[in-house]
């Protein structure tokens, strides 16, 4: 089998900090002229993790396409819009209840969430649709939180809850919604306590876009991405599988589980190969084949085996 | 009943070209956008949707045209014929976009997807049964089939029903566009076997506009 050598990134390439700062600047300053209130919070601070051996070497999707190419249905369905519609959301204050099957049920504040140990993850991201980018994490093992709270013996798997605030994420208003808010998540406790699994709250060295799940999401990052469910304002563990938005919407389609695996095509597409986001161009796509785990397997097959991955999907 | 004034008789022909010119505007604007970067991250995905969508609504405005002139008065017949065409020239950059640029012509993966993805199975039918019609859009064409020919374009009703259904089955979740493109076509095809007990009804009310209009 060929072995996928990444090219390397010139350092001609990167945008540079001031340039893309300089951005940010503007489409704050014209963010501020639209909304009366909650601009400011939009922009990023500066944020440090420390190196993790889980991080991959691979080239890194850039900054640009990681903050203008999203999932986020809560801010519209269209890949632009997430950016383009959540600069009224407001990150801040926030804080995560963690509740449920646990000995010491709580409320987690953002500045304390933000103190925990942090690490440099960088990951593969696939889409469920067929796409994908590479993307440098800050986080925290999820398991660093669950210990926290000390989980019960009853305890089976762990759910998730993302904000409902229409006000501020157009995507809950009007007629047409795609999706039953609030949009939910869930995995079980071994996946959950996995060390690949984290809470993110920033990437690129800064706390996360408003696009990207501000301020504080998941990143698993050997399933489709739709099960890293973002902005999280609740956590809970529970003895029965959990409720999952897309599965709710398509239980046909999307699975529990939604490990990527190149073997089990979704039933409309082929789930083989991906496209690389922010490689090649108009005229070469960048298609690669799509690895079982997402190439994760070293490290989470063993969470599956017995299991017909097929069935359950 | 005309609503609005009636082109002169000159202008006719320079209109039907002007349609095609015009047509063709979104699919150069939107090739220029994105062999220059204007598309976003995914410029390809976003050429081949655009293209696609154009195609659908080049396809509901050819079946536009008949209830536009039975229940408005207006008869733009006469550029019928370049919305069709311009529909059938959007699918085949649809197509040929997602066989060159998406699939880089990687013909063992696009035989496999036309045979075993449903959404692509039937647009490709839809784009094969729209190239006899194409074909046949001349005025020879129409000459020498006579009857026959109207019976052999009717093909649009369910290659418009097939685009539809293509589109549905193509997208992760229904939202607002894909709903009120699908419901277009539900709405102009559900109309043609309403059309003889209207036009009936019509007659019926208004004798004298009918008889004129014969």
């Amino acid at each position: 089998m060929p072995v996928y050598h990444p090219p390397r990134i010139a350092a001609s390439e990167i945008t540079p900090r001031e340039i893309y700062m300089s951005r940010r600047k503007f489409m704050g300053t014209a963010a501020a002229g639209l909304v009366v209130a909650g601009a400011s919070s939009a922009l990023a601070a500066p944020l440090a993790g420390s190196p993790s051996t889980f991080s991959t070497d691979e080239t890194l999707t850039p900054k640009e396409a990681v903050t203008s190419y999203n999932n986020f249905y809560e801010f519209g369905t269209a890949k632009s819009d997430p950016a383009q519609n959540s600069g009224q959301f407001d990150p801040l204050p926030w804080s995560v209840k963690v509740d449920g099957l646990v000995g010491k049920p709580r409320e987690f504040g953002m500045d304390e969430l933000i103190k925990m140990p942090l690490e440099d993850r960088v990951y593969r991201l696939r889409c469920v649709e067929g796409w994908s980018m590479v993307i440098p994490w800050i986080g925290f093992p999820l398991a660093a939180l669950l210990d926290q709270v000390e989980p019960l013996g009853s305890a089976k798997y762990v759910s998730f809850e993302t904000i409902v605030r229409p006000e501020q994420m157009p995507g809950q208003t009007g007629f047409f919604q795609p999706l039953e808010w609030p949009y939910v998540e869930g995995l079980r406790l071994d996946e959950a306590r996995h060390p690949l699994t984290i809470l993110a709250v920033g990437l690129y060295g800064e706390t996360l876009p408003n696009q990207n799940g501000a301020p504080i999401r998941l990143v698993v990052p050997w399933k489709y991405g739709f099960k890293s469910i973002k902005s999280i304002v609740k956590i809970s563990l529970v003895e029965e599988q959990p409720q999952t938005t897309w599965k709710n919407s398509n239980a046909r389609e999307y699975g529990f589980y939604s490990n990527v695996n190149p073997e089990v095509d979704h039933p409309r597409w082929s789930q083989a190969t991906e496209q690389r986001i922010g490689e090649g161009g108009f005229f070469s796509v960048a298609n690669r084949p799509t690895l079982k785990f997402n190439g994760y397997a070293d490290e989470v097959a063993s969470l599956y085996e017995g299991m017909d991955l097929k069935a359950n999907f | 009943m005309t609503v609005i004034p009636s082109l002169p008789r000159r202008l006719h022909g320079p209109s039907i070209w002007a349609l095609y010119v015009i047509g063709l505007c979104p699919a150069a604007w939107y090739f220029y956008q994105g062999a220059t970067g204007g598309l976003g991250v995914n410029p390809v995905k976003t050429f081949e949707h655009l293209l696609g969508i154009w195609a659908l609504r080049f396809l509901i405005a050819t079946l536009a045209i008949t209830p536009l002139r039975d229940i408005a008065g207006i008869n733009w017949l006469r550029y019928r014929r370049g919305l069709g065409l311009l529909a059938f020239y959007y699918v085949l950059m649809h197509f040929a976009v997602w066989l060159i640029l998406d699939r880089g012509l990687d013909f063992s993966s696009i035989a496999g997807d036309i045979v075993k993805r449903p959404y692509i199975t039937i647009g490709m039918v839809c784009l094969v049964s729209l190239a006899p019609l194409a074909a046949t859009s001349n005025n020879w064409s129409i000459r020498r089939l006579g009857p026959r020919w109207s019976k052999l374009h009717q093909l649009i009703y369910p290659v418009a029903l097939g685009g539809a259904l293509h589109y549905l089955l193509a997208v992760k979740s229904v939202t607002f566009q894909p709903f009120i493109h699908i419901a277009l076509v539900a709405v102009l095809l559900a109309y043609r076997p309403l059309r003889k007990p209207f036009l009936g009804w019509k007659r019926g009310s208004k004798p004298s506009v009918a008889r004129a209009t014969r």
